[in-house]
């Protein structure tokens, strides 16, 4: 193991490095921390200008009631979940079909179709915006969910295919052989055999594409525009200005629309890992 | 037996194709054109190309952008020495690991906030920490020369999040005979480290370098956010340029905006040619 487990160090090193791990974690989530302590605050403290002191009073409740009943906050944590949760259906779905496609069969193109999976995974946003902006409008489906959900599923379907591709190539290949001997169609083979192998990568691809899809930012602004399908993500901008300046409800709306993920990674966090990190071992 | 694979394939290449693939294309054709995005598109040949090379608001784009991809690396470096002071097995570990994670879970735009707050001149703890050690305030954000330092430092907050857990992972799957051999032979510290630690990592570095590559070009959310292109913009990259031009109200320059992406995706196709070719050796050498 590298480094040099601490346990075989001397007394003193193995304090010293106990003492420093919270003292890191603390500056590594000062940003946050502070925003929290905001979040909690009375308006009163920032026109004092009591910024860092003691807060005069906890406002916890008070604060994030306001988010909830006073704004739009629910109808775009509402919209977002619509939003996140077909598009991680959709994208999985799709994406356990090609995956079982490219992963088990062998015929020409097979890695050209692959490579243009992982290729067009990693492009620009940019190059396709006026595009898929187009063509959204002309399908009438512009500022609705179902054109931002339209649009990730087949964006999605890159990295989904390059993840259940790579994961179907390491099951065991003799079941498969086997299956066939024994006569079974291929489809019962990819329902019956491959599919209920695939759990973990599915498990881990939806926690992954859940974060990134409620994550999302760009396609938000360019695809929709009001209340009415903007996700939290896009909403908070309006949240902002709506509390303009007003630093304790500003800060709770933030932390209320970053939630969702962050409690979905703690969850599921051993998938989540899973995910991200394939690859990262050989 | 041949069709079967197909119709597995049919609904997500059919998918991919009408909203990835094919767009690529008409973004090319869109670059020719002097087009509102309404009325009619008017043929202009190259002329969107031959203004972007002397419109100055591209070349201090161009310029960030280079900013961007070369302080983004530093993830990867910052990662691994997060990784490094982590990989023990303590008590409470795994919670630190996970907290030490979870900047990357938030979202950009969260993150942005956090820093556009953290930067405040008054009400910003960074100034309160500045003033606490008797150094003067200074407003971030607020200033053309500073502006994109302070939010590339946003980014590489959770970017380094990400290179941390992938060497966390790396770090476990090292090969421990391999570890206790050079420390018989004497390699410590900084040596082990060099000439033992990292070559195991590769593959954790070549994932980290993607990501981080496709990470700094792709930064659009954290400028959208912090500073909205400005002061003066001075910190717009390729990327926003391009939405500013295409779908802002600067007005609606779909081709004008459609040749800045095309050059954002040439810069881009020089990496994904490097990350394919290395991919495609890879498969090769596994074979089935």
């Amino acid at each position: 193991m590298f480094p040099t487990p601490i346990q075989k160090r001397s007394r003193a090193a193995q304090l010293t490095y106990q003492s420093i791990l919270p003292i890191a974690l603390i500056m590594w989530l000062l940003p946050l921390l502070a925003v929290m302590l905001f979040s909690m605050r009375p308006l009163t403290d920032f026109t004092n200008g009591n910024y860092w002191g003691v807060p005069s009073s906890f406002e916890m409740f008070t604060n994030y009631g306001r988010v909830f009943f006073e704004s739009d906050m629910p109808r775009y944590m509402i919209n977002s979940v619509l939003i996140t949760v077909p598009t991680v259906v959709g994208a999985v779905a799709l994406s356990c079909m090609t995956g079982f496609a490219l992963g088990i069969y062998k015929f020409r193109g097979n890695l050209l179709l692959f490579f243009m999976f992982i290729a067009g995974n990693f492009v620009p946003f940019q190059i396709l915006m006026v595009p898929v902006r187009d063509l959204t409008v002309n399908m009438g489906l512009y500022d609705t969910k179902l054109g931002l959900v339209l649009f990730h599923v087949a964006f999605q379907t890159g990295f989904c295919t390059l993840f259940m591709r790579n994961f179907i190539r390491a099951l065991p290949y003799p079941l498969i052989e086997a299956a066939r001997v024994e006569g079974v169609s291929e489809w019962r083979i990819f329902w019956y055999v491959v599919l209920p192998l695939m759990k973990p990568a599915i498990a881990a691809l939806a926690v992954l594409i859940f974060t990134f899809i409620w994550n999302d930012y760009f396609w938000a602004i360019v695809l929709t525009q009001g209340p009415g399908a903007q996700p939290v993500t896009a909403g908070i901008t309006s949240f902002n200005s709506q509390f303009v300046a007003q630093y304790h409800l500003m800060s709770a709306g933030s932390i209320v629309a970053a939630l969702p993920p962050v409690a979905m990674f703690f969850a599921m966090q051993k998938h989540f890992i899973a995910g991200l990190t394939l690859g990262a071992v050989k | 037996m041949t069709v079967t694979p197909l119709l597995f394939l049919l609904p997500g290449v059919l998918f991919f194709a009408v909203y990835v693939v094919i767009p690529i294309f008409q973004s090319f054709q869109i670059s020719l054109y002097d087009w509102d995005g309404l009325g009619e598109a008017t043929y202009v040949g190259l002329e969107n190309y031959s203004e972007l090379v002397g419109d100055r608001a591209f070349e201090i784009s161009l310029w960030n952008n280079v900013k961007w991809l070369v302080l983004y690396l530093l993830a990867i470096p910052a990662g691994l020495f997060i990784a490094l002071f982590l990989n023990q097995t303590v008590a409470g570990i795994r919670l630190y690991k996970s907290l030490f994670f979870f900047p990357f879970v938030l979202s950009q735009v969260v993150v942005g906030l956090v820093f556009s707050w953290f930067y405040l001149p008054r009400e910003g703890l960074l100034n309160a920490v500045l003033g606490f050690f008797g150094a003067g305030s200074i407003n971030v954000l607020g200033d053309p020369t500073l502006a994109t330092y302070g939010i590339i430092a946003a980014g590489l907050w959770p970017q380094t999040a990400y290179c941390m857990i992938l060497y966390l992972t790396g770090l476990n799957a090292v090969d421990p005979e391999q570890i206790e051999a050079a420390r018989l032979d004497g390699a410590k510290g900084r040596h082990m480290l060099w000439y033992v630690v990292i070559p195991q990592l590769r593959p954790a570095t070549f994932i980290a370098f993607v990501v981080t590559i496709i990470g700094a070009l792709r930064s659009f959310d954290l400028i959208s956010i912090m500073t909205n292109g400005g002061p003066f913009g001075s910190t717009r990259v390729l990327s926003f340029y391009m939405f500013e031009q295409a779908l802002s109200e600067y007005g609606f320059r779909m081709g004008y905006g459609s040749a800045i992406a095309v050059v954002l995706f040439m810069i881009m196709l020089v990496f994904i040619g490097y990350f394919l070719w290395s991919m495609w050796n890879e498969e090769r050498q596994s074979g089935h």
